[in-house]
């Protein structure tokens, strides 16, 4: 993509969160509405003479990523301890892994505008999170509740040339992570936080520009606007003949812009060294072999069998793969339904659109794919009509009802006994014996619609539409 | 049963067939820390709950319950070590208020055993020293020469033990702090192999050298003890897995056919006559046993103190840094005037809190680590260790165990090297190889100076080879010249 005959070079860093119970290092719960400092041992809290030990379960995560990501993963791995002093680090050091992380050179694929992108993925490495500082006047509170969780940073080559393929490829990452189900992928609560380093040069140049950080951006949308901001403001200053500074810089989302938060140039010497308290991390053939077996399809490639097996449009294939939950319920629906499009087709309109409505998930959504998946069938069979079907779903949708049920309660089944009908009608065009007349003679233009209208509203709603048209048709003829 | 010399299974077996209390013995050696510690500093803080602990343990006897087997042994531990509701120091100001709310995992196990706890043991700041002369709590005194050094860091540890103010102590060992103490004041004092006991609890200094052990009054003791606090922890990551033996049952004082190694390069002469002979004669005992002597080379070994000081300060220089008065401990006063930002607070905090000799192993370590010299330094270090340890593995295909002086002299005087940092350094010379190593080392009472000062003689294993090493020990405590000779003091 050019801007102004510039290129943008940006790389991404994702902290992702792993959904582990407890925390990397110890048994501290990582539950996020913990009262302050409710979740804090001596090992949370940095106490003299304490010890990490690793959680399997973390390992666990990272390996299902890293294979996700199509990922190398090392057999031995080895935790670093970053050293550096911040009132919210309680050991002085962080652990987290450095020149040999668990997960290498892997790569990822999505679709921006329709085009398929695929961005390397360098490395993804284990490490834990700091606590929070709170400041409050001429005090700072630590809540050292966050110490400790399991974090997997996810780092990509320097692959990405726009905006929106960024917030693509964010919103790619937290699909996967979602699927695999080691991360909520909740930005809001810090589940997922993303730092992007941005550079620009000229078009056809081959050397990088200098990068500038931004760190702790907390939605995709917001990695799209920070980017965008960030090389117009790179460009405008070599424009100007100015040296990009080597700096982190934050998001600032009322204002819309970014502003700078540190200079590089007082960087911290971190003095990484290996971690003497926890032993080579060893992963086996076997558990890589396990993970893998228990790694479910990934979106890509679900998609691309809706398409294949189920013939479903690609940009239904999409939507309906966006989310794990999402594809599972369709999936459900159809294989009650037996009918692939019309299950895609009531499962995007009208059952995404209640749950935005009422602010609900796909997991809490009060119709389940059985019931939606029956009420399909009872179209499909002829026993109610597309019509009569809408007002058994919002049934469903208050009462949780099966859908035969609300039929039978509610007397909606439709009518395809042509005889049953054929009475139906009979007593309409009695009824209406002056307009039958004016339609025969002419006099007034095919009234044929008023007709129907007519019949339908007398069988109160239940008369399939078809024979109503096919008999009243032939009567008045 | 005279208390004050009693073994651990004499007092134990006491207190079980109920001849005497665990709050009687208690209550002897409380005596005892009240009569003679003035003298000697060894003590930092004494447990308040100490009778109650014993009462405790007799309440449980009387109801038949099995209460281990150190059943009302009174224990002394090292500062290093945290204890539930005791103040632990490190011998640092920057922790003088700090009192753990847990108890390390050797000094829960020594509970779960049936130890009392007596209180808590001087040692040198953060385990930094030689001498125990830069403890925030003041110089231990060497029971056999009040104007002497009872060695470091371990130093209180050794001293109480000297003077029998309690039955057993523990120490701690990085690169010596367990074995030359243990040579300076005339006990047994053993340094297990790295992975053995548990680190967790035990106040960090260097962690891939740091091992607690028994300082102790016999062989005996020094195994039947150590079957107690050894063993896996979950805790740790970095303890081991392996079966713990039960080595004071198997103790055995026949050293016929054992191959005992001498250190070649050890061998250049420089020692203290005193120290020379001691080791001379310990040797022909051995030979006269019957053991057969051989020699091995760990040219290595010549680089031991500087590798050692380069790992050693590096990882301290880390395990350090949490002790920045912002969760507990020390914090600089800024009632009056409050920090003018961060750095202003991490300086004036830990420039208080920490003595110099901590300081300078700090700077020194931070040094090494930072980048640029990392590889020369750190990385370097790493890779020297390796061959060690690889030399030590072959020398030890060729004898059981390596014989080999301490320390190159008997107990210093007080102030004698406190303001010659390498030449205190250099005092570690035969002890720190073994940590580096990972491998089980001890010392045992084997000479006296001619000034009255004892000598200990040390013994190297192989990784996990414990019991060789004590049945060896055994074998020399059993032939000791110096056996039954008491400090002055007491």
């Amino acid at each position: 993509m050019s801007y102004r005959g510039y290129e943008a070079v940006i790389g991404i860093e994702i902290h992702v969160q792993l959904s582990t119970k407890s925390k990397i290092f110890c048994a501290d719960s990582t539950e996020f509405n913990g009262s302050d400092n409710e979740h804090v041992s001596p090992v949370s809290a940095g106490m003299p003479g304490t010890l990490p030990v690793m959680n399997s379960r973390a390992v666990e995560y990272a390996i299902k990523t890293g294979l996700a990501l199509g990922c190398n993963i090392r057999k031995k791995s080895i935790f670093a301890r970053k050293n550096y002093f911040y009132p919210d680090l309680p050991k002085g050091y962080q652990i987290s892994q450095y020149d040999q992380p668990i997960c290498e050179h892997g790569s990822v694929s999505f679709k921006v505008d329709g085009v398929d992108k695929t961005i390397s993925i360098a490395r993804a490495h284990l490490e834990e999170d700091a606590g929070k500082s709170t400041h409050s006047g001429e005090y700072t509170l630590i809540n050292l509740n966050r110490a400790g969780i399991p974090l997997l940073e996810v780092v990509t080559g320097p692959d990405l040339r726009s905006p929106a393929e960024a917030a693509e490829y964010g919103r790619t990452i937290r699909q996967i992570v979602r699927y695999l189900d080691v991360c909520d992928g909740n930005l809001e609560e810090g589940s997922m936080r993303c730092d992007c380093n941005v550079s620009v040069r000229k078009e056809g140049a081959t050397q990088f520009g200098t990068k500038v950080e931004i760190k702790n951006i907390n939605s995709f949308r917001f990695v799209e606007k920070a980017i965008e901001y960030e090389i117009e403001r790179q460009i405008d200053a070599v424009e100007r003949g100015e040296k990009i500074i080597q700096e982190t810089r934050l998001w600032d989302p009322d204002k819309n812009r970014t502003f700078s938060m540190r200079s590089k140039e007082d960087a911290q010497d971190y003095r990484y060294f290996p971690d003497p308290d926890l032993l080579p991390l060893i992963v086996t053939d076997e558990m890589i072999e396990k993970y893998r077996k228990e790694l479910p399809e990934l979106p890509i490639a679900r998609a691309k069998r809706f398409q294949d097996e189920q013939g479903l449009p690609e940009s239904d294939a999409l939507v309906l793969t966006t989310e794990k939950d999402l594809a599972d319920f369709y999936e459900e629906t159809a294989k009650v339904s037996k009918n692939f499009k019309s299950s895609a087709n009531w499962i995007m309109t009208e059952l995404l659109r209640e749950l935005n409505t009422a602010n609900k998930t796909i997991a809490t959504s009060p119709i389940k794919p059985e019931q939606l998946g029956k009420m399909i069938t009872l179209i499909d069979n002829g026993t109610i009509s597309g019509k009569i079907a809408k007002t058994v779903f919002q049934e469903m949708w208050q009462s949780g009802k099966d859908p035969e049920a609300i039929i039978k309660e509610k007397g909606l089944v439709q009518i395809t006994d042509p005889s049953a009908i054929e009475k139906i009608v009979d007593e309409v065009l009695a009824a209406n014996a002056q307009n039958v007349e004016d339609h025969k003679s002419g006099k007034k233009k095919n009234l044929l619609g008023f007709f129907v209208g007519a019949v339908m509203k007398a069988s109160k709603g239940q008369a399939n539409p078809d024979l109503v048209n096919k008999i009243l048709q032939e009567k008045l003829k | 049963m005279e208390l004050t010399f009693a073994s651990f299974s004499e007092i134990a077996d006491a207190v079980k067939s109920k001849k005497v209390s665990a709050k009687e013995v208690v209550t002897h050696f409380q005596n005892r820390i009240q009569s003679l510690d003035s003298k000697l500093n060894s003590f930092t803080s004494q447990n308040p709950n100490a009778v109650k602990d014993a009462e405790a343990i007799d309440a449980r006897i009387a109801k038949g319950e099995n209460v281990g087997v150190l059943a009302g042994v009174p224990f002394g531990i090292k500062e290093m070590l945290c204890t539930k509701g005791i103040t632990t120091t490190a011998g640092s100001k920057i922790l003088s208020n700090f009192v753990p709310p847990y108890d390390a995992t050797v000094v829960a196990r020594l509970k779960q055993a049936g130890v009392v706890v007596m209180g808590k043991l001087n040692q040198d700041e953060f385990a930094m020293g030689s001498s125990n002369e830069t403890s925030f709590h003041g110089t231990v005194k060497n029971p056999w020469d009040l104007e002497r050094v009872p060695g470091g860091s371990s130093g209180g540890s050794a001293a109480a033990q000297a003077a029998r103010l309690v039955a057993g102590t523990i120490g701690t060992d990085t690169g010596g702090s367990i074995r030359q103490p243990a040579s300076f004041t005339g006990i047994v004092g053993v340094k297990p192999t790295y992975g053995r006991v548990s680190r967790y609890g035990i106040i960090a200094f260097a962690s891939s050298l740091d091992q607690a052990g028994p300082m102790v009054s016999s062989v005996q003791d020094a195994a039947l003890s150590m079957e107690v606090i050894c063993g896996h922890d979950p805790m740790d990551s970095t303890s081991s897995q392996k079966p713990v033996p039960q080595w004071s049952k198997n103790i055995s004082t026949n050293v016929k056919g054992m191959k005992i190694g001498i250190i070649k390069e050890y061998m250049k002469g420089g020692l203290d006559a005193d120290v020379q002979k001691t080791f001379d004669q310990s040797l022909a005992t051995l030979k006269q046993m019957g053991a057969e002597i051989v020699e091995v080379s760990v040219s290595m070994t010549e680089f031991a103190v500087p590798i050692y000081y380069l790992v050693a300060t590096s990882e301290a220089s880390s395990n350090l840094a949490r002790y920045d008065g912002v969760r507990y401990g020390y914090r600089s006063d800024f009632k009056n005037l409050s920090a003018i930002d961060l750095e202003d607070f991490y300086g004036k905090t830990r420039g208080e809190g920490f003595g110099k000799e901590v300081k300078r192993r700090i700077m020194l370590g931070t040094y090494c680590l930072s980048s640029g010299y990392y590889d020369a330094y750190y990385n370097k270090a790493g890779q020297v260790r390796r061959l060690l340890t690889n030399q030590y593995l072959e020398a030890f295909k060729k004898c059981d165990v390596i014989l080999s002086p301490v320390t190159t002299s008997p107990a210093f005087k007080i102030g004698e090297l406190i303001n010659d940092p390498l030449t205190m350094y250099l005092n570690d010379i035969f002890t720190t190889s073994t940590n580096l190593a990972g491998l089980p080392g001890m010392s045992v009472p084997f000479g006296m100076s001619q000034s009255g000062l004892p000598i200990g003689v040390q013994l190297t294993a192989g990784h996990f080879e414990e019991q060789k090493m004590l049945n060896i020990a055994a074998a020399l405590e059993s032939a000791s010249p110096v056996k039954g000779q008491k400090p002055h003091v007491i």
